[in-house]
């Protein structure tokens, strides 16, 4: 048999708890200012705007494109290279609507000074009536989603743990987005897919957990909750890294082979991962056990005298 | 000896087979084509297809296969991208305007698999390229429209009963009329409601003066005409490209989406979409011969010559009767004996129809579709204007009786009813629309995610299962089948539903994928600690299933509820993404605890005595 872990282990996670509180509760508390502070990259998507890619034969030199902008009456630009040296994005404040071609024609036109043969790969254009209401919901969705996993985990597990998973799949999603805006990665739709992903998988991390502490606290009805949960955890253990391992593994290969398209989005999901694996173990589980969960939490409700039912 | 239900494995094993069909036409993936469409919309000739074949071949762009579709568009499929761009702009120089010419992608599937009628899953416009336009509804515009037209109506009905009136103005949502004589609010009264039965009257009004208010029921239904119209005039426009899998839908309270894979020139198709339609009433010239008249091409003195949605012509008087902007509203109902198609016009229309009808009866009258459009071309190094317009007759039908500004068109059948009653909705005074959201993804962005994406995929994929294999032995081997059928599952799945593949659809897949492995991981690890109390090998898998279970189950049914939560209050990729993730729930479920089990008794199933399991 190959085995990461031959025994299982018995480390006292619960004991540590109180440590691990203080750095997450400073890792959120550091995503948060920093995203105030610094902000997120918004794209598009968010901010409204045009974003042009262009390609060149070969690559150009940025000053010389923005010159050429200039040069075509073009205000209000910012270009910056986009995978290799010849090709670029053009990103244009936000206009009355979403139509792109006039400005389209302009960009094009400036840009052939360089190059006449440069060729327009992508464009996108969000109008201000579409770039709030993308925001808003993708926001309402992820809200909504996170009270139905709580409203699930505190129907199947009672409402400690759902409280444990709520905060657990809060703190996931906060510290990635941090983690975002400290890397400066693009903020598009995709990378709130890449959050609903590290949302699910956190959720997942955390069920599967529960689901052996709540097996434990049936068998092990003497012991104590927080010696019941370091047992189901260590348990779990062996699974939850080769698990990790592979998924993490997946998204690097990702990252690194998928292209400039999927980069973002295949960052963000690796550290959310790695951030899931962690607050599975100690947000979620340490929650619960600070709320008071305890063996009674899973009893079969006492039955009464059975004569009593008899017709 | 183990026993495995028949039903069970038969019932299994048909579920595999099927899934297996459903995602064979993907794995022979996509070459770069071109679409080709005519612009009157008549199907290729052998010849043509012949002749653009030759004429590629000569060019040095020869392209691997040139045919038709059951639709009548030409395809022809291209090597490399390369090769696609440059017959593109050859077939646009060589055969000028006669073609609407879409860049796409054509499945290399094998005939018998189209025959079958299993085609590959569609892929989004951020893999295939393509172009997303959102378009506003300016529904409030609608509405002041209808209200504008009130007014001047108003007008015109009292002008005519010679009832005297101060002042008729719009305010609010209402027409405030205010009528010299105090003792004619009850004439007024009489003649609007003529006008329009429909009309309510506010009951308070200040003596000599009318309060019509537009009720909440009435605005509504303007708005929602304002954008079925527009969906309408959008779906007959983009059919007109001649592109294929082409999407046009309403999106939230007053957005309209439009898809076009493939295109790529994208000024052109915003121009085509922002043609403006309108409709003329006409009478059909009876006593000359179209026929004669499309032969010499010259029409009689006074008529034109048209021609009707199946290309006969027709000839009508140069007199209209009345325009799209005069008709207030057409519907089509269905019930009421035969079919037919109510239509309502505002007084200026009633008059001149009322007029006609009464000297016409029992002669026919035709509707024309009118589209314009406004094509910018370079003259001397400037950017001028110019407008074109199609002309169609979607109606010809007899005047059987004498009416004005409410009147039935007859004798249709329900399908021809209700498109008429569409068109004719299309070519009412529209509701002004704007651009909201323009993206254009290019074929080689497109194409450039799919190579590297899938790439991506399949090094990650081929690392996981070798990990497996490594880890568990022939159970790893077990895992790796059932994971392979489970993105089978999805992609058969995916096709069946009819949901396009998007970049955030392959998260959603990644996410399954990853929960399905964990779900195979959980019931291993747990045989093995069975394995390890000194459980016998039957016993192990037993319990490893079985406690395993409740943590698979209750992580995917969290997971396909939050899928569900997302698809209802997403839009665009958020949806895309809970799609894949819900299909991908249902066949990871379904592969890790059905399959996988069925996998293991295959294995040792038939076995007298297992000594020792390979884990």
């Amino acid at each position: 048999m190959v085995e990461f872990l031959k025994e299982v282990p018995s480390i006292r996670f619960m004991a540590l708890r109180r440590w691990w509180y203080v750095i997450s509760a400073a890792v959120v508390v550091a995503s948060i200012v920093l995203v105030m502070v610094r902000g997120l990259n918004l794209t598009v998507d968010f901010t409204g705007g045009l974003v042009f890619e262009v390609g060149f034969s070969q690559p150009v030199d940025l000053e010389e494109v923005r010159a050429s902008l200039a040069a075509g009456g073009i205000e209000d630009f910012q270009v910056r290279t986009y995978g290799t040296a010849s090709e670029l994005e053009v990103r244009l404040p936000p206009a009355a609507t979403g139509a792109a071609d006039a400005d389209a024609r302009r960009v094009i036109g400036a840009l052939r000074s360089i190059d006449p043969t440069v060729r327009l790969n992508r464009t996108e254009s969000v109008g201000p009536q579409v770039s709030q209401q993308l925001g808003q919901q993708a926001a309402l969705a992820l809200l909504m989603t996170l009270l139905l996993v709580l409203i699930y985990i505190a129907f199947r597990f009672r409402w400690r743990f759902g409280v444990g998973s709520l905060v657990a799949s809060l703190h996931d999603p906060i510290v990635a987005v941090g983690a975002i805006a400290l890397l400066g990665i693009p903020f598009d739709l995709n990378v709130v897919a890449a959050l609903l992903t590290i949302l699910g998988y956190s959720v997942n991390d955390t069920v599967v957990i529960f689901d052996r502490i709540r097996e434990r606290f049936k068998s092990m009805r003497k012991a104590e909750p927080a010696e019941v949960i370091d047992r189901a955890i260590n348990e779990t253990l062996a699974r939850t890294i080769i698990v990790s391992g592979c998924a993490l593994s997946s998204v690097i290969f990702l990252a690194v082979l998928g292209g400039e398209t999927l980069r973002g989005f295949a960052v963000a999901l690796a550290i959310g991962i790695v951030i899931g694996t962690y607050s599975s173990i100690y947000v979620a589980g340490a929650i619960a056990l600070d709320l008071g969960a305890s063996a009674r939490d899973f009893m079969p409700p006492e039955k009464r005298g059975d004569v009593d039912d008899l017709p | 000896m183990q026993r495995y239900p028949l039903w069970k494995g038969v019932l299994l094993a048909a579920i595999v087979v099927a899934a297996f069909l459903f995602a064979l036409p993907n794995w022979y993936g996509e070459s770069p084509a071109l679409q080709l469409s005519r612009r009157d919309r008549a199907e290729f000739d052998p010849a043509t297809v012949t002749a653009i074949a030759d004429a590629l071949k000569a060019a040095g762009v020869p392209a691997q296969e040139v045919y038709t579709d059951d639709d009548g568009r030409l395809w022809a499929r291209f090597t490399q991208v390369d090769h696609q761009l440059k017959a593109r702009d050859l077939i646009q120089s060589r055969f000028e305007g006669q073609y609407a010419i879409a860049l796409t992608n054509a499945s290399r599937a094998p005939e018998w698999l189209n025959t079958l009628g299993l085609e590959p899953m569609s892929l989004g416009l951020d893999l295939r390229g393509g172009m997303l336009l959102v378009y506003e509804v300016d529904t409030d515009g609608a509405v002041a429209q209808l209200l504008q037209r009130l007014e001047r109506d108003f007008r015109k009905e009292l002008r005519d009963a010679r009832i005297q009136y101060q002042e008729v103005a719009v305010a609010g949502l209402s027409v405030h009329v205010t009528l010299r004589d105090a003792g004619q609010v009850d004439a007024a009264r009489k003649v609007l409601l003529a006008y329009d039965p429909q009309l309510t009257f506010a009951p308070d009004a200040p003596p000599g003066t009318l309060t019509a208010a537009l009720t909440e029921a009435a605005v509504k239904e303007r708005q929602a005409f304002a954008i079925q119209q527009n969906i309408t005039a959008l779906e007959n426009r983009v059919n007109a490209l001649g592109v294929a899998e082409t999407v046009v839908q309403r999106q939230g309270q007053n957005r309209i989406a439009v898809q076009v894979p493939g295109v790529q020139d994208a000024s052109e198709v915003v121009r085509l979409l922002g043609k403006v339609a309108t409709l003329e009433f006409r009478l059909v010239e009876t006593t000359a011969s179209p026929l004669e008249a499309e032969r010499t091409g010259r029409a009689p003195l006074g008529t034109r010559l048209y021609k009707q949605r199946d290309g006969t012509p027709v000839l009508l008087k140069r007199d209209v009767i009345a325009t799209g902007e005069q008709l207030i509203d057409a519907s089509f109902a269905p019930a009421q004996g035969e079919p037919s198609v109510s239509v309502k016009l505002d007084s200026r229309g009633g008059d001149e129809m009322l007029r006609t009808t009464r000297e016409n009866l029992n002669k026919p009258m035709a509707v024309v579709f009118i589209e314009k459009e406004r094509e910018l071309a370079m003259r001397d190094g400037r950017e001028v204007a110019i407008d074109r317009s199609k002309e169609e007759v979607i109606s010809v039908a007899t005047i059987r009786g004498v009416f004005s500004n409410n009147f039935q068109i007859t004798g249709l059948s329900a399908a021809e009813g209700t498109e008429l009653a569409k068109l004719l909705r299309a070519g009412a005074l529209a509701a002004p629309i704007i651009i909201v959201e323009q993206r254009v993804i290019g074929p080689s962005v497109g194409q450039d995610n799919i190579t590297k994406g899938t790439r991506a995929l399949v090094i990650a994929g081929l690392v996981l299962f070798g990990f497996m294999i490594l880890y568990y032995k022939v159970f790893g081997l077990i895992a790796d089948i059932v994971l392979l059928t489970n993105v089978m599952l999805i992609i058969a799945l995916l096709g069946m539903f009819g949901a396009a593949l998007t970049l955030p659809g392959i998260a959603g897949i990644v996410l399954t994928v990853g929960t399905a492995v964990d779900a195979n991981i959980l019931i291993y690890e747990r045989i093995r600690e069975e394995l390890k109390n000194g459980a016998s090998p039957w016993a192990a898998i037993n319990a490893g299933f079985d406690n395993a279970f409740s943590a698979i189950a209750d992580s995917n049914v969290t997971m396909f509820l939050a899928g569900g939560v997302l698809f209802l209050f997403g839009s665009g990729p958020v949806r895309g993404f809970a799609v894949t993730l819900m299909l991908g729930v249902v066949a990871s479920m379904f592969t890790a605890l059905i399959g996988s089990r069925a996998l293991i008794f295959l294995a040792y199933g038939r076995r007298r005595r297992v000594e020792r399991l390979a884990i």
